[in-house]
């Protein structure tokens, strides 16, 4: 494969829409006739629902209708599953129960919505929402993963027997065994708590439902419009090609705006189909805390077995994940988990079984990392454990341990969240830490800066941590290529764009192929009206799986083109060559052909098409990775911490990423500073801090601390490029890598910075208060 | 969060303004800056049925020099007015410095300072450091005026003195004493956020180098700007040695303060930064006022 | 139930006068969104802390979720859309397109209104001033770095 502009630092095709305020999210949609929707949301995390009194509501001037429940009558149901457990999975407990569009007997989480209010103006719908009374009787609420599963707990889910969502259990070969002739036995438990993806986006839905053409158009800030638009027209009893779903410019996915279906997914549609009004709803930044999906939660009772010099031999881990009040999300997040327990290490002995728990508190889907990185702060954490206790330098355990180059594609045999079998299909690990270590300088930190400054009473750590990430998974991805009359190249795919340059970065992949400039290629995103085959924006999956799409299609037009090139200038196929926007002899560029002039002819007024073929210049391709690329990375830091303070500056941020083939290095960077931005937050700044009853404490911007311009460091990006061998473009995802290892490098670096009191950190998120507390517990024993 | 309903007035003058407060009665708010209020009224956790706009009423917002080498400030003199006046600079250094800590340009756009003392935020700058500066507070209602220093003003959480039809019009600040020294230490989380801790400390030592004078007061420690008492008395006189300085700070963390917990930090975490921002304070001050920094 | 008085404003936006008669209560960040259809200012948290919905109130940066409409009667309002336009990028545009200064752009017009001032007062600004001078702009992207480097790219580009 050429690479004349894959691998150029180009500037994106959506920006200047972006910068001159031309871009169309959600809420800039309007619509004749429009109306507004507010939710009547519950306070209560948990509470049976003994009436509602919606009387007030309706007679408000300005308002148009209010719904309950009971209201939707047959059409009330809870949504569809999105994930169901693996079915190659032996043993597996699964308890499905999903979300439902408005409370029916007993709310589950705080937030969660009991009726909806449509009026003409957002302001009217919330003065009308107060005047809804709602009769709820307080139930004790399901917070603790471990008093959930207790007899005698209460149910969130009264017709199960426990709050036991599910039940899974891996293992690979027999970590007993390792265990007994381990030299070391290392067991510690480790408690992550939630944090929220926080987008600067909140959620929107525009629905309307034009009664003439019985057709549904729906705008929604979803990273999945194709199975939205599929599940809308199931629900709705109509076919899919009545519905229409445009994820038009979103502000920040993140993963939560990829659960399917909110029940304001489900609502909004079918309340503009009752009133035959287009009807808007945005979600506010309170509501976003509350009603859009979370993750992280975890505890884990973890074990490492170890030989004398520093081997992993097995690792076992018991976990708990609190999968909030609905499960539709299955096992991915712990399936993740799981996957990654075992970081790019060698370990053939591995046990893990995870029990999901429901609690009363908003649901937990994915959010960047998904669950890798929770599996990853594990085997650190673990591994900086017994490095201090083995006397081995930190870097050096984990190079004992790394797998080894000649052992790809590496079978774990355990399964992962695509229910295949996990394999790392391909990687070269240590020059990635190596090069790490070199870039942050950490022998000579380690052997002179650091002993000056402590010397100084000044206290500074240093961290370097690597870390996995299973990228591009299937099923498969599409897309549409054509190059149109004026030259220029459209392409369609249902791979939807939050923020990560796939207009530019999929334009080069076609660029790269045609010949063409990035800026003549078109790309539309994200509108079932376009392209209807795909799933969705997730688990780091665009370049590896639509962008191999788009190369497959963009291939298949290559060769109409020299084809049909070749005939017209009489020239063999392969003396041809594609460059800036012209088809032409490698040796004579004079004789040439312009591609709109070839797709012209390629749609001819008068003859026939010949029996196989197709008019135009046009392919649409689908690329289904048979398992997933994985990519590896490694952070290192050099932080300091203010002894009497505990308020943190960061001096040096490395990143070294291996993902393949890159496509576009400043895209590249920016996904990854991004990454590392929440990381940092999930380290040391954003905890969603729960009440004893389930409420959120910190439901605003001003109490959940997202790191801005002050908190970041700058970060220095380094690259190795090991090519992915199962996919045409050798490319692997880093949408989430910047996250993962970031909680883990945190408490290598701190612990390392404290290094004389004998700290260890089992626990995230940190901050000044809890790192202050944690130092006083060890001084006291 | 779209606020609810309200009557929205705008007065010209401070008599209007005054009438307004007057007919609207009790559930009528004064907007200023609208910093603080808006948010509020988003959440809907204030609903007042009036608001009496005070952004049209040029006789408020001015940044005078008072006779006496002091200051005087219009209550509707926005922060960022204040950031950058040459008068506040000599003649008031600790406001001058704590002003770019309060928020960020936009809010210092739109704040005033006025509206940041009636508002009573334990946890605002200007609240602390006009206690610190022995400032005093110009009260206008329309049968008369009163003045009230700064130390008497804070009564509670987000609770002044100021009656239901009363407006703060003007801020007066004292001229420094000769050998004067100031500090602002603050610890949060980010650095435009609410402090966790923090400390407006005021100086002055005598001809000797003594202390003649060293008034601490800490933000978000208690309901209210709490003055450390006691730490002063045990600086009175004395000359300020770091440990002289060290145990201040430390009757000033253990005796004269009552921070609480919430889900930023505990009150022990609290009493300990306490304890390291009145030293750091204190040191920085002392340093000043003697003319070494 | 009483009937809120309308209120007749007139304001200037980008150098246009508008006339319109609204609620005391409707923010300016929905003003200038829905009334004058103006939808580049975006709304991120309606509390004042993200500045999302940042524009220039007479020159000055302000966070429009936190004024009302009302209040701007007789001033004048700066938004992105006033800045340029996709056949003619301000240089401050200009520069955040070159160093990658943005990727979902929610955050973005605000991030510009808060820097057009900002780079007024200061035209040749350190890192640590262009973070500080943006620390009232969250962006969930970026991770800032690119940001910081834009501004300096168009600051660069503002004194030639």
């Amino acid at each position: 494969m050429t690479k004349q502009i894959i691998g150029k630092r180009i500037r994106r095709n959506e920006d200047p829409r972006l910068l001159t305020g031309q871009a169309l999210f959600v809420d800039d949609v309007e619509i004749p006739g429009m109306l507004h929707a507010a939710f009547v949301r519950s306070d209560y995390a948990h509470a049976r629902l003994l009436g509602i009194d919606v009387s007030a509501a309706r007679k408000r001037p300005g308002v148009v209708a209010v719904f309950t429940a009971e209201d939707m009558g047959n059409d009330w149901q809870p949504g569809p599953p999105l994930v169901s457990p693996p079915p190659t999975a032996k043993d597996v407990v699964f308890h499905s129960r999903r979300q439902v569009p408005l409370v029916k007997d007993k709310v589950r989480h705080a937030g969660e919505a009991i009726a909806v209010v449509i009026a003409e103006s957002r302001y009217i719908a919330e003065d009308a929402v107060e005047d809804v009374l709602v009769q709820l009787e307080p139930l004790e609420a399901v917070i603790d993963l471990e008093k959930g599963l207790q007899a005698g707990s209460p149910l969130v889910h009264d017709d199960l027997e426990s709050n036991l969502a599910a039940h899974l259990r891996q293992k690979k070969g027999d970590y007993e065994a390792a265990r007994d002739r381990a030299d070391l036995v290392i067991k510690r438990r480790i408690v992550i708590e939630r944090g929220a993806a926080a987008a600067m986006e909140n959620r929107g839905v525009v629905a309307h439902w034009d009664e003439k053409s019985k057709s549904l158009t729906v705008w929604d800030t979803t990273q999945a419009p194709i199975p939205i638009r599929n599940g809308l027209a199931t629900r709705l009893g109509l076919s899919e090609n009545q519905v229409r779903v445009i994820a038009p410019f979103i502000g920040g996915g993140f993963g939560p705006k990829m659960m399917m279906f909110y029940p304001e997914e489900m609502l909004i549609p079918w309340v503009s189909m009752k009133l035959s009004r287009p009807i808007k709803w945005i979600e506010d930044r309170r509501e976003n805390f509350y009603a859009t999906t979370q993750e992280r939660g975890q505890i884990h009772d973890a074990e490492i077995a170890l030989s004398g010099d520093g081997r992993v031999l097995g690792l076992m881990d018991v976990f708990l994940h609190d999968t909030g009040a609905y499960d539709p999300y299955g096992l991915t997040i712990p399936l993740n988990t799981q996957c990654h327990l075992m970081g790019p290490y060698d370990i053939r002995n591995f046990t893990s079984d995870v029990s999901v728990v429901f609690t009363n508190k908003t649901l937990v889907t994915p959010v960047r990392g998904a669950g890798r990185a929770q599996g990853i702060f594990i085997i650190e954490r673990l591994l900086d454990i017994a490095a201090r206790e083995l006397g081995i330098d930190l870097v050096e355990i984990r190079k004992r341990n790394l797998i080894p180059p000649d052992a790809f594609p590496y079978e774990h045999t355990i399964i992962d969240q695509a229910f295949a079998p996990l394999v790392l299909d391909s990687g070269n690990y240590w020059p990635v830490m190596e090069k790490a270590r070199e870039m942050v300088g950490y022998a000579q930190f380690v052997k002179d800066e650091q002993p000056r400054l402590r010397a100084e009473g000044r206290c500074v750590g240093i961290g370097i941590t690597p870390f996995i990430e299973s990228t591009g998974v299937g099923p498969y991805e599409g897309a549409r290529v054509t190059i149109q009359a004026d030259g220029k190249i459209f392409v369609a795919t249902g791979y939807g764009t939050q923020g990560q340059g796939h207009f530019t970065t999929f334009a080069q992949i076609v660029a790269e192929q045609l010949g063409a400039t990035v800026s003549d290629v078109h790309i539309v995103t994200g509108d079932t009206a376009e392209f209807h085959w795909g799933t969705g924006t997730f688990a780091s999956r665009g370049v590896v799986v639509a962008g191999n799409a788009i190369h497959a299609a963009s291939s298949m037009v290559r060769q109409k083109v020299l084809r049909l090139a070749g005939k017209i200038l009489e020239t063999p196929e392969e003396e041809l060559e594609l460059a800036e926007g012209l088809v032409r002899l490698a040796d004579m560029p004079q004789k040439s052909i312009s591609l709109a002039e070839l797709a012209v002819l390629a749609n001819p007024l008068r003859g026939a098409v010949q029996p196989g073929t197709e008019p135009g210049l046009e392919a649409t391709a689908y690329f289904g990775p048979q398992f997933g690329a994985t990519a590896f990375g490694t952070h290192a830091m050099i932080l300091e911490i203010d002894p009497e303070t505990m308020m943190i500056d960061i001096k040096r941020y490395i990143t070294v990423e291996d993902c393949g083939t890159v496509i576009n290095p400043l895209i590249l960077e920016g996904q990854i500073h991004g990454g590392v931005s929440m990381g940092i937050g999930n380290a040391y700044y954003e905890k969603l801090h729960f009440g004893e009853n389930g409420q959120l404490l910190n439901a605003s911007f001003a109490d959940y601390l997202v790191p801005s311009s002050t908190e970041m460091p700058r970060i220095e990006v380094g690259h190795v490029e090991t090519n992915a061998p199962f996919n045409e473009l050798g490319a692997k995802g880093v949408g989430e890598a910047g996250a993962i290892p970031v909680p883990a490098l945190f408490a290598q670096a701190i612990e390392n910075a404290f290094y004389d009191r004998g700290l260890e950190i089992l626990e995230m998120p940190l901050s000044p208060n809890r790192l202050f507390e944690l130092l006083n517990e060890e001084k006291s024993q | 969060m779209k606020p609810a309903p309200f009557e929205y007035y705008v007065p010209t003058t401070v008599e209007e303004a005054l009438t307004s407060l007057v007919e609207h009665g009790y559930d009528a708010k004064v907007l200023a800056g609208g910093q603080s209020l808006i948010p509020m009224m988003n959440f809907r956790l204030v609903q007042p049925s009036a608001l009496i706009d005070l952004n049209n009423i040029p006789e408020l917002s001015y940044i005078h020099p008072d006779e006496n080498g002091g200051l005087r400030l219009g209550a509707m003199a926005r922060h960022h007015q204040v950031e950058v006046d040459p008068l506040v600079a000599t003649r008031a250094p600790l406001v001058h410095e704590t002003i770019p800590k309060i928020a960020n340009t936009q809010v210092r756009s739109r704040g005033t300072f006025g509206g940041s003392i009636s508002h009573a935020d334990p946890s605002a700058e200007l609240v602390s450091v006009t206690v610190a500066l022995d400032g005093r507070f110009r009260l206008r209602s329309q049968s008369g005026e009163r003045w009230v220093s700064a130390n008497d003003f804070f009564v509670g959480l987000f609770t002044t003195v100021l009656e239901p039809a009363e407006l703060l019009v003007e801020v007066a600040l004292p001229p420094m004493p000769a050998r004067s020294g100031w500090s602002l230490m603050e610890v949060a989380r980010r650095p435009h956020d609410f402090a966790l801790v923090g400390v407006a400390a005021a100086v002055a030592l005598d001809e000797q180098g003594l202390c003649q004078r060293a008034r601490m007061v800490f933000l978000s420690v208690g309901d209210c700007p709490m003055v450390a008492h006691r730490a002063a008395e045990s600086l009175k006189g004395q000359a300020p040695t770091l440990e002289a300085i060290r145990a201040a700070a430390e009757i000033a963390a253990s005796e004269d303060i009552d921070p609480g917990s919430d889900i930023h930090a505990t009150a022990d975490f609290r009493r300990h930064l306490a304890s390291v921002l009145a030293r750091r304070a204190l040191e920085q001050a002392f340093k000043r006022a003697a003319n070494i920094e | 139930m009483a009937k809120h008085s309308l209120f007749d404003l007139a304001v200037t936006v980008n150098g246009t006068r508008y006339e319109r008669a609204v609620e005391p209560r409707t923010l300016l960040s929905d003003f200038l969104r829905h009334d004058l259809g103006l939808t580049g200012t975006h709304v991120g948290c309606e509390h004042g802390v993200c500045g999302a919905c940042t524009v220039l109130l007479d020159g000055r940066p302000a966070r429009s979720c936190l004024l009302f409409a009302v209040q701007v009667h007789g001033h004048e309002v700066a938004t992105v859309e006033g800045l340029g336009t996709i056949e003619n990028l301000h240089p401050i545009q200009e520069a955040f397109r070159e160093a990658h200064g943005l990727q979902c752009g929610f955050c973005t017009p605000g991030i510009l209104m808060t820097v057009v001032p900002f780079l007024e007062q200061n035209p040749d600004p350190s890192e640590r001033e262009i973070r500080e001078a943006i620390s009232g702009n969250l962006c969930r992207c970026t991770g800032y770095q690119h940001v910081v480097d834009a501004v300096k790219l168009a600051a660069g580009k503002m004194r030639t």
